[in-house]
C-alpha cells in the first residue's frame, strides 16, 4: 500500500514537474504567471489523440518508434501554438502594468478552451493506447514487494527523467541556455552584451510548451479519457507546484511538482479522496506562510 | 516573417495551427477569411483608419449634457415596470454583479492588490443566508448585515497571515482560498448539502410584506447597489482613499510617509469582503438556492475582467465594464457557440488596444497625461 502510493505520486508528479517547468522559465525571465499554459497541456493531449489517428489511417501506429512519432507530433504543434501565444497576447504587452498580461493570459485561456471546445467536441475524448502498445507490455510491469510499478507508470517516469535532465543540460551547457540565464539574470545587461531579449524569451516559451505537450501526452496514456477542461486544475496544481518549489528556479519545479504529485496520492490513499485538490492549496499556502521563496529559494534558471 | 511578407504569412501559419484540430476544410476557411481580412486591413480600412479614429475620439470628447443623469435614474427607476421577467432577470444579476464589480474594485482598482479568490466572500454570504433562511427563519434584512460581517471576518482571517505577501504571492494565495471554500462548500455534506447545495431559501420580506417578486428585488439590488457606488465615490475622495492610491502607486513612499499600509490593505481588504458578503446574501435570495457551482474560479476572474475591462478606480467604468460583461453575452445568446471564443479573444485585444479601460478613471488619466 505504502510503495504503490509512492509509486502512484511519483508518476504523478513527473507530470506536474513538467508542466511547472513551462511556468518557472516564463516566471523566471518575465515575471509573469501564464495562466494559458495549462491550456497547452490540454492540447498536447488532444495532439497526441490526433497524431494517434493520423498513424492509425495510415497503418503506422504498431512501428516501434510510432509513440516517438506522437510525442513529437505533439510537442511541435505545442510549440507553435506556446510561440503564437506569446507573440500576439503577451509581447505587445512587455511594458504594461502587471494586470494586463495576467488578464490577457485569462483572456488565452478561455479562447483556447473554447477552440477545443468547439473543434473537438464537449465530450471525453478516448487515447486508445491498445494501438500504440500490445496487450502484453500494457498489462506487464514489475511487481515489487508492497506495489506494482506498471510498465506504462515506468514510461511516464522516464520520458519525464529523460526529459528534465535534457532542460538541464540545455539550460546549462548551451550557448542559448546561457543566455536564457543571462536574460533572467538582468534583461538590460543581456540586451547590452547583444542578446536578443525577444527570440530568447519566444525560445523559453517554446520550451515550456514542449514539456507541456510531454505531459499532456503522458496524461493521455496515462488516464486515456482527455476533456477540454482538463488544463484548468493540472495548470494550477503545477504553478502551485512551482511556488513550492521556488518560482523561477528549475530543479525546484521538478521537486515541487513531485512532492504535490506525492501529497495528492499519500492523501486520497490515507485522509480523504474527496479532498483530493484541496491539499495542493493547503501546502501551497503553508509554504508561502513559512518559506515564501519556496524550498529552493528564489532565482532564475 | 517580417515586413510584407509577414502580413501574407500570417493566414498560412493561422491555417497550419488549426488544421490538426479543426480538418483541413475549417482551417483552410479559416486561412481564407483571415487572408481577406489582412488584405481588407491592408488596402481598406489602413487608409480610412486616421479619420475613423479622429471621429471617434471626438465622440468620445464631447461633454455629456447635464440631462443626461436624471434621465437614466428615471429610466432605471421606471423601465422595469414595464420589462419583462426575462429581461428583470437580466438587470437584477447585472446590479449584483455591479455591486460586486465595486467592492472588488475597492481592493484591486484602488489598493492595487490582485485578488483572485473574491467569489469566496461571495460565497460566505450566499451560505451564510441559506443556513440561518432554512434553520432559523431569519429575515433577509437581518441576514443581509450578518452576512456582510461573516465575509469580513473570512477576510479578516485571510488577510492577517496573507496580506505581507508580495504582489504575486497575494493572488496565488487568494486564488487558492478561493479553491479551498468552494471544496469545503462541495464536501461538507453535513452543513452544506455537498454538490446539490441549500434549497428553499426565503424571499425577502418586510414586516410580513412579501418582496420576493423579481420587481421588489430588482428595486433592492438597485438601491444597494446605488449604495455601494455611493459609498465608494466618497471614499475615492476622502483621506483614506487616498493613502490607498498613495500606497498602489509606491508602497514604499506611502510608508515613508506614515501611511500604515498593513492596516491599510487590511481595511480595503474588509471593505471589499463585506460588499461580496451582503450581494451574496441577495444573491441566495434571488436564487432560492445555493450550490458551489456558483462559485468557481471563473467567476472571481469575471468579476476581475469587469473592473479591469471597465477602467480600474472608475466607479462609472467599473459599472460599465460589469454591464457589458452581463449584458452582451446575454444579447448574443443565439452564437453561443462562439461567444466564449470571442469573449476571450476581446479580453487580450482589450488590454493590448485599451488597457486603460472603456472609461478610464479622471485621477489616473491626469497622472497618465502629465506624465
Amino acid at each position: 500500500m505504502l510503495l504503490q502510493q509512492l509509486l502512484n505520486g511519483l508518476t504523478l508528479g513527473a507530470i506536474y514537474a513538467l508542466i511547472a517547468l513551462g511556468y518557472t522559465l516564463v516566471y523566471g525571465i518575465l515575471e509573469f504567471i501564464n495562466f494559458a499554459h495549462g491550456e497547452i497541456y490540454m492540447l498536447g493531449a488532444y495532439f497526441a489523440i490526433i497524431a494517434l489517428g493520423l498513424l492509425t489511417q495510415w497503418g503506422l501506429n504498431s512501428w516501434t518508434i510510432a509513440p516517438l512519432l506522437v510525442i513529437l507530433f505533439s510537442m511541435a504543434f505545442c510549440a507553435a501554438y506556446g510561440a503564437t501565444v506569446e507573440r500576439l497576447a503577451y509581447q505587445p504587452l512587455r511594458q504594461a502594468p502587471r494586470l494586463s498580461p495576467l488578464i490577457s493570459a485569462l483572456g488565452v485561456s478561455i479562447f483556447l478552451q473554447n477552440l477545443v471546445m468547439l473543434t473537438q467536441g464537449a465530450r471525453d475524448q478516448v487515447f486508445r493506447k491498445e494501438l500504440l502498445f500490445s496487450a502484453s507490455f500494457l498489462s506487464g510491469g514489475i511487481s515489487l514487494p508492497g506495489g506494482q510499478l506498471s510498465n506504462i507508470q515506468l514510461v511516464i517516469i522516464a520520458v519525464s527523467l529523460l526529459l528534465m535532465i535534457g532542460l538541464t543540460l540545455f539550460i546549462k551547457k548551451t550557448r542559448w541556455g546561457r543566455a536564457m540565464r543571462a536574460v533572467a539574470q538582468d534583461p538590460r545587461m543581456a540586451k547590452l552584451c547583444g542578446i536578443d531579449i525577444d527570440s530568447i524569451i519566444r525560445l523559453t516559451f517554446i520550451l515550456g510548451s514542449c514539456l507541456a505537450a510531454a505531459a499532456g501526452v503522458l496524461v493521455a496514456l496515462y488516464y486515456g479519457l482527455v476533456n477540454f477542461y482538463i488544463g484548468y486544475v493540472a495548470g494550477l496544481k503545477a504553478f502551485i507546484a512551482a511556488v513550492v518549489g521556488g518560482i523561477g528556479s528549475v530543479p525546484g519545479a521538478m521537486l515541487g511538482g513531485m512532492l504535490l504529485g506525492m501529497a495528492e496520492s499519500f492523501g486520497a490513499g490515507y485522509l480523504s479522496c474527496e479532498y483530493k485538490d484541496v491539499y495542493a492549496f493547503v501546502i501551497l499556502i503553508a509554504v508561502l506562510l513559512i518559506r515564501p521563496q519556496g524550498i529552493m529559494g528564489e532565482r532564475g534558471p | 516573417m517580417r515586413g510584407r511578407m509577414g502580413q501574407l504569412a500570417w493566414p498560412l501559419w493561422l491555417g497550419i495551427l488549426l488544421w490538426p484540430l479543426a480538418g483541413p476544410i475549417w482551417s483552410a476557411g479559416a486561412a481564407g477569411a483571415a487572408l481577406v481580412v489582412t488584405l481588407a486591413h491592408r488596402f481598406f480600412i489602413k487608409p480610412m483608419a486616421g479619420r475613423v479614429s479622429f471621429s471617434a475620439m471626438v465622440l468620445w470628447r464631447l461633454k455629456w449634457p447635464k440631462i443626461f443623469w436624471p434621465i437614466l435614474a428615471c429610466l432605471l427607476l421606471l423601465l422595469p415596470l414595464v420589462l419583462n421577467r426575462y429581461f428583470l432577470d437580466v438587470a437584477i444579476t447585472a446590479g449584483i454583479y455591479i455591486a460586486l464589480a465595486l467592492g472588488l474594485n475597492i481592493i484591486v482598482g484602488l489598493a492595487g492588490l490582485l485578488v483572485l479568490g473574491y467569489i469566496a466572500f461571495y460565497a460566505a454570504g450566499a451560505y451564510s443566508y441559506a443556513l440561518l433562511s432554512t434553520h432559523l427563519q431569519m429575515n433577509f434584512f437581518i441576514a443581509l448585515p450578518l452576512g456582510a460581517a461573516l465575509a469580513v471576518l473570512l477576510g479578516l482571517a485571510l488577510g492577517l497571515p496573507t496580506l505581507r505577501l508580495r504582489g504575486d504571492y497575494l493572488a496565488i494565495v487568494t486564488l487558492g482560498f478561493g479553491e479551498i471554500v468552494r471544496l469545503v462548500l462541495n464536501n461538507w455534506d453535513a452543513v452544506t448539502g455537498g454538490p446539490n447545495g441549500i434549497m428553499h431559501i426565503a424571499k425577502p420580506s418586510l414586516a410580513g410584506l412579501g418582496l420576493g417578486r423579481p420587481l421588489h428585488l430588482y428595486y433592492i439590488v438597485l438601491g444597494l447597489s446605488l449604495l455601494t457606488a455611493f459609498l465608494i465615490h466618497r471614499l475615492n475622495s476622502s483621506r483614506l482613499g487616498r493613502a490607498l492610491v498613495a500606497m498602489r502607486e509606491d508602497e514604499s513612499a506611502a510608508r515613508a510617509c506614515g501611511v500604515d499600509t498593513v492596516r491599510l490593505k487590511l481595511l480595503a481588504f474588509m471593505l471589499s469582503a463585506a460588499v461580496a458578503g451582503g450581494m451574496g446574501v441577495v444573491f441566495a435570495a434571488k436564487m432560492g438556492f445555493v450550490s458551489p457551482e456558483s462559485f468557481t474560479f471563473w467567476e472571481s476572474i469575471m468579476v476581475l475582467c469587469m473592473v479591469v475591462l471597465g477602467g480600474m478606480a472608475s466607479i462609472p467604468g467599473v459599472i460599465l465594464g460589469a454591464v457589458a460583461l452581463i449584458v452582451l453575452p446575454e444579447a448574443f445568446r443565439q452564437l453561443h457557440h462562439l461567444r466564449m471564443l470571442i469573449f476571450g479573444a476581446s479580453m487580450v485585444a482589450m488590454m493590448i488596444f485599451r488597457p486603460q479601460g472603456l472609461w478610464p478613471s479622471q485621477r489616473r488619466k491626469m497622472e497618465m497625461e502629465e506624465g
